[in-house]
C-alpha cells in the first residue's frame, strides 16, 4: 500500500478535537488557508503501523453539516466533493463523553454520507468524575462503527485510534437514519429523479443556502430545480430530520450509556455563579484584561528591547564588514531593519495569543461573550466581537482574523471595519515619543500626566470604534440572519501542548503573512528614500560640503548633514515637500510629512524615519527626542513639536488608517476592495479633520 | 396564552412544547432545542439578556429575542 490514507477530523467545537489532532501529528503539521477564503486549513501527517502514513485534515469545528458560517461551510464542501484531493478515505468524528448525545448528531449525518467513520469518544478521564459508564460493544454495534475511547490528557486510546485508521477498510458504511421515513412522497420522488445519487447528499445540496465553489457537482446542482417545497417547508423537514436523528441517538444511548447522577460532580455551577455574576463577572473580566495589558506592554518590553538592539547591531555589522555599495546599503538599511520591524512584534503577538488560547481552552471566553453581548449589541456588534476588539490592542491583523466565528455577516463586517480604531501596539512608539515631547511631567492625584494621556488615547480609540460601529449599524443596509447561539462549555484546565502550538502557529502566520508585506514595503521605502532625481540628490555631497565649508564640522557631523540633504531631495523627500501645503494647517512641516508618508506602511516607521531626517545616527529614543525638541516651526516660529502640533499628531495617528497590512487583511476577509478603500478614505480624512481642528484651536 | 422561554426565571425548569421553525435557527434545534426536551435557566446577564440555559444537557446562551419563539410549560416543584 503506497497511497496515504486521507483522514478528516471532524467534531463539535469544544470536544478536544484539536488535542486529538495534536496527539496524532505532534509538530508534524502545517497551517494554511483554503483557497480564496481565509479559513485556516490545518493538516498533518501521522505515522501508522507498517510504514503507512495518514494525511490528517483538522476540519473547523461544527455542530452539524448544515453550515451557518464560513468555517463550517468548509466541512460540507469537502465531504460533498469526491474529486477533492483531500476527500477523506475515512472520517474521524471526535465527541466529548459529557455531551455524547449532542455530539452524535453530527456523527449520524456523516455516517449517512456513506463515508467510513470512526467515532472517538474523547475526555474519557472525566467519566468517573461525571458518573458516566459506557457499553462500548453495544454502542459499536448500534452506531455501526468502531469506537476509540480517548483521553488526550492521559495519553490513552491514541494507539487504538491509529489502528482503526489503519484498518479503515473494515468499517461499515451503513446509514443511521432513513430520510424517506420523514416525508415518504417527497423523498421517493427525489430518489426517482436522481437514481444515481445518494439521497442524503441530494438533501444537503437542496437545503444549503450557501454558495458552493465550482466543483464536480453539476449533476447534483440540477437538484436545485427540484425545489417543490417552500423554504419554510424545507426547514420544517429539517426539524423533523433533527428530531429523527435524536430519536435514533436516544435509543442507542438508552442502553449504551448510563449516568449515575448521584456520583456526578459539577464544578461548572460553582464557577459560573461567580464568573457570570452581574457584578463579580465584570470585575473579574476587568482584572483579567488589566493583566493582559500588563503582559503585552510590560513583560514583552524586555525581549523587544533585545530584538531592537540585536538588529541595530546586525545592521551596523553588515555596514562595516561588507564592501561599500548599493547592495550593502540595501541589506543594512532596507532588509535588516525591515526584518527587525517584523520580529519586534513577535513577543507581543506571542503573549496575546498565549492569553487568548488559555482563555479559550479553559472555556472562559464563552462567559465573556455571554457577559458582553447585551452591551455590544447596542452598537451593532455581537458579544463575539469582544475578542477581536481586545486582540486589536496588540495588532489589528490577528484581530480581524479572529472575527471569523461571528455568524452574522453584518456584525462581522462592522467588527472588521472598526477594529483598526483600537490602539494597536504599532501606535505605541509614536505615542510614547510625542507624549514625552509635548506633555509635561507633572502628576495628577498620583498619576502622571503622560500616563493619563496614554490612557486617554486608548479610551479614544475604543470609544471611536464603538461609536463608528453604532453609526455603521444604522447606515449599512445589510440583511443578515442575526442569531446568537453560544455554547457554554465546561471549565477545563488548558493543555500546555495545545496552548504552545497555538502560540507558535499564530506567530508563524504573522511573520510569514503580514511580515512579507512589511518587508516588501520597507524595501520600497528604502529605495524611495535612497534615490532621487536630479543633481540636488546626486551631488548631495558636493552641495553640502560647499554649504558648510566655513563651519568646521567634524567628519561625522558632515556625514549626517549629507544624509539629511539626500533624504530631503530623495523621492520620498519630494513627496513630503509636495504634501506640505496640505499638512501645514495641522501644524506639521515637510519632515513630518515624510514620516507620515513613509509610516503609511506601518505606523511605527514614523520614529525611524524622523531619526533619519534629523540625521541622528542611532535609533536611540533620547537622541531623537532631543533633536525633535530643537526643531523650529518655519512659519509660526517656536518649537515645531509643541502642545498643539503634538496633540494634533497624536490624534492623527489615533484615527488614520496608517497600515497597509491591515488593509490587505481586510481585503482578504471581506473578499472585496470596497471595504478597505472605504476604511482608508473615511478613517484618514476623519483623522485629518480632527487633527486640523485640534491644532487650530490649540495653537 | 402560552408561556415562552423568555419568561423562565433563574433556577426554574420547563419542558419545550413547540418551537417556531421560522424564527429559530436550525443550529439551535440541532443543539437540542426541540419539543419534549427539558430546559433549565442557569444564569442571566443584566436585563435578562442573553440567557444561559441548560437544554437537554447542553449548556448554551441565547438572546431573549430568540427565546420568545420557544413555547414552554413550566415544571412546578413537586
Amino acid at each position: 500500500m503506497s497511497k496515504q490514507i486521507n483522514v478528516a477530523l471532524i467534531g463539535n467545537p469544544n470536544t478536544g478535537k484539536t488535542s486529538v489532532f495534536n496527539a496524532l501529528t505532534g509538530l508534524n503539521q502545517k497551517v494554511g488557508n483554503y483557497p480564496g477564503i481565509t479559513v485556516e486549513k490545518k493538516e498533518g501527517i501521522c505515522k501508522l503501523p507498517r510504514g503507512v502514513k495518514a494525511h490528517i485534515i483538522d476540519l473547523p469545528g461544527t455542530y452539524s453539516l448544515n453550515a451557518s458560517s464560513l468555517d463550517e461551510n468548509v466541512v460540507i464542501e469537502l465531504l460533498l466533493n469526491k474529486n477533492d484531493k483531500d476527500f477523506p478515505d475515512v472520517a474521524v468524528v471526535v465527541s466529548d463523553v459529557e455531551n455524547l448525545k449532542r455530539n452524535l448528531l453530527l456523527y449520524t449525518q456523516i455516517k449517512d454520507l456513506e463515508i467510513p467513520t470512526i467515532l472517538v469518544i474523547n475526555m474519557a478521564d472525566r467519566m468517573a468524575y461525571k458518573g458516566i459508564s459506557l457499553d462500548l460493544d453495544y454502542l459499536e454495534e448500534h452506531l455501526k462503527t468502531k469506537i476509540a475511547l480517548v483521553s488526550t490528557r492521559k495519553k490513552q486510546g491514541i494507539d487504538r485510534l491509529k489502528n482503526l485508521i489503519f484498518n479503515y477498510k473494515d468499517l461499515s458504511i451503513d446509514h443511521c437514519v432513513d430520510l424517506t421515513e420523514i416525508d415518504p412522497t417527497y423523498f421517493d420522488n427525489l430518489k426517482k429523479a436522481f437514481p444515481n445519487q445518494l439521497l442524503y447528499k441530494l438533501w444537503l445540496v437542496i437545503t444549503q443556502d450557501v454558495n458552493f465553489g465550482k466543483t464536480d457537482r453539476n449533476e447534483i446542482d440540477a437538484v436545485a430545480n427540484f425545489k417543490t417545497k417552500s423554504k419554510i417547508d424545507l426547514k420544517r423537514l429539517q426539524q423533523k430530520e433533527t428530531i429523527k436523528r435524536y430519536q435514533f441517538i436516544n435509543n442507542v444511548l438508552k442502553k449504551g450509556q448510563t449516568i449515575d447522577i448521584a456520583s456526578a460532580k459539577d464544578l461548572r455551577m460553582k464557577f459560573d455563579r461567580i464568573l457570570t455574576h452581574k457584578i463579580w463577572g465584570y470585575a473579574i473580566f476587568f482584572i483579567i484584561l488589566l493583566t493582559i495589558f500588563q503582559a503585552i506592554y510590560d513583560w514583552s518590553s524586555v525581549p523587544m528591547d533585545f530584538i531592537d538592539s540585536a538588529f541595530a547591531a546586525m545592521s551596523e555589522w553588515t555596514k562595516t564588514q561588507l564592501p561599500q555599495g548599493a547592495f550593502t546599503n540595501l541589506l543594512s538599511e532596507g532588509i535588516i531593519p525591515g526584518l527587525g520591524g517584523i520580529v519586534i512584534f513577535i513577543p507581543q503577538i506571542a503573549f496575546l495569543f498565549l492569553f487568548i488560547s488559555v482563555l479559550e481552552e479553559s472555556g472562559y471566553m464563552s462567559r465573556v461573550v455571554f457577559l458582553m453581548d447585551r452591551i455590544m449589541r447596542r452598537f451593532g456588534l455581537s458579544g463575539k466581537s469582544i475578542v477581536p476588539l481586545i486582540s486589536g490592542t496588540a495588532c489589528a491583523i490577528p484581530a480581524i482574523m479572529a472575527t471569523r466565528n461571528i455568524e452574522s455577516w453584518k456584525e462581522r463586517l462592522i467588527t472588521i471595519l472598526v477594529t483598526p480604531f483600537i490602539t494597536c501596539s504599532a501606535r505605541l512608539p509614536v505615542y510614547l515619543i510625542i507624549i514625552s515631547l509635548v506633555i509635561p511631567e507633572g502628576r495628577f492625584i498620583g498619576l502622571g500626566y503622560q500616563a493619563l494621556t496614554l490612557m486617554l488615547l486608548y479610551l479614544i480609540g475604543f470609544g471611536t470604534a464603538v461609536i463608528s460601529a453604532y453609526i455603521l449599524n444604522k447606515v449599512l443596509k445589510i440583511k443578515s440572519k442575526t442569531f446568537f447561539v453560544v455554547e457554554m462549555p465546561n471549565y477545563k484546565l488548558p493543555l500546555p501542548k495545545n496552548v504552545a502550538i497555538t502560540v507558535l502557529e499564530k506567530t508563524k502566520s504573522f511573520v510569514f503573512g503580514a511580515g512579507k508585506i512589511i518587508l516588501a514595503i520597507s524595501i520600497v521605502l528604502w529605495f524611495l528614500a535612497s534615490y532621487g532625481p536630479g543633481e540636488n540628490f546626486n551631488d548631495a555631497e558636493k552641495i553640502t560640503k560647499k554649504e558648510y565649508a566655513n563651519q568646521h564640522l567634524s567628519a561625522e557631523e558632515l556625514h549626517q548633514k549629507i544624509e539629511s540633504h539626500k533624504l530631503e531631495h530623495s523621492y520620498i523627500g519630494l513627496t513630503g515637500r509636495a504634501i506640505e501645503p496640505l499638512i501645514r494647517p495641522l501644524g506639521y512641516d515637510w519632515k513630518i510629512g515624510i514620516a507620515i508618508v513613509s509610516s503609511f506602511a506601518a505606523r511605527e516607521v514614523f520614529v525611524g524615519t524622523l531619526a533619519t531626517i534629523y540625521s541622528v545616527g542611532s535609533d536611540q529614543e533620547e537622541t531623537i527626542k532631543n533633536r525633535m525638541a530643537g526643531e523650529i516651526n518655519p512659519i509660526l516660529g517656536g518649537p515645531l513639536f509643541n502642545f498643539a502640533s503634538g496633540i494634533s499628531l497624536l490624534l492623527f495617528y489615533a484615527f488614520a488608517m496608517q497600515c497597509m497590512s491591515t488593509l490587505a487583511i481586510v481585503k482578504k476577509e471581506t473578499n472585496s476592495w470596497k471595504w478597505p478603500i472605504l476604511q482608508l478614505t473615511i478613517m484618514s480624512s476623519f483623522a485629518y479633520m480632527v487633527a486640523l481642528i485640534a491644532f487650530q484651536i490649540l495653537k | 396564552m402560552e408561556d415562552t422561554l423568555a419568561n423562565l426565571k433563574r433556577g426554574e425548569r420547563c419542558v419545550i412544547t413547540d418551537v417556531s421553525s421560522i424564527h429559530i435557527p436550525l443550529k439551535l434545534l440541532e443543539m437540542g432545542c426541540l419539543p419534549g426536551n427539558y430546559v433549565e435557566l442557569v444564569q442571566v446577564a443584566p436585563f435578562k439578556d442573553p440567557m444561559y440555559l441548560n437544554i437537554n444537557g447542553t449548556h448554551l446562551a441565547i438572546r431573549k429575542e430568540t427565546a420568545i419563539h420557544v413555547l414552554i410549560k413550566k415544571i412546578t416543584h413537586e
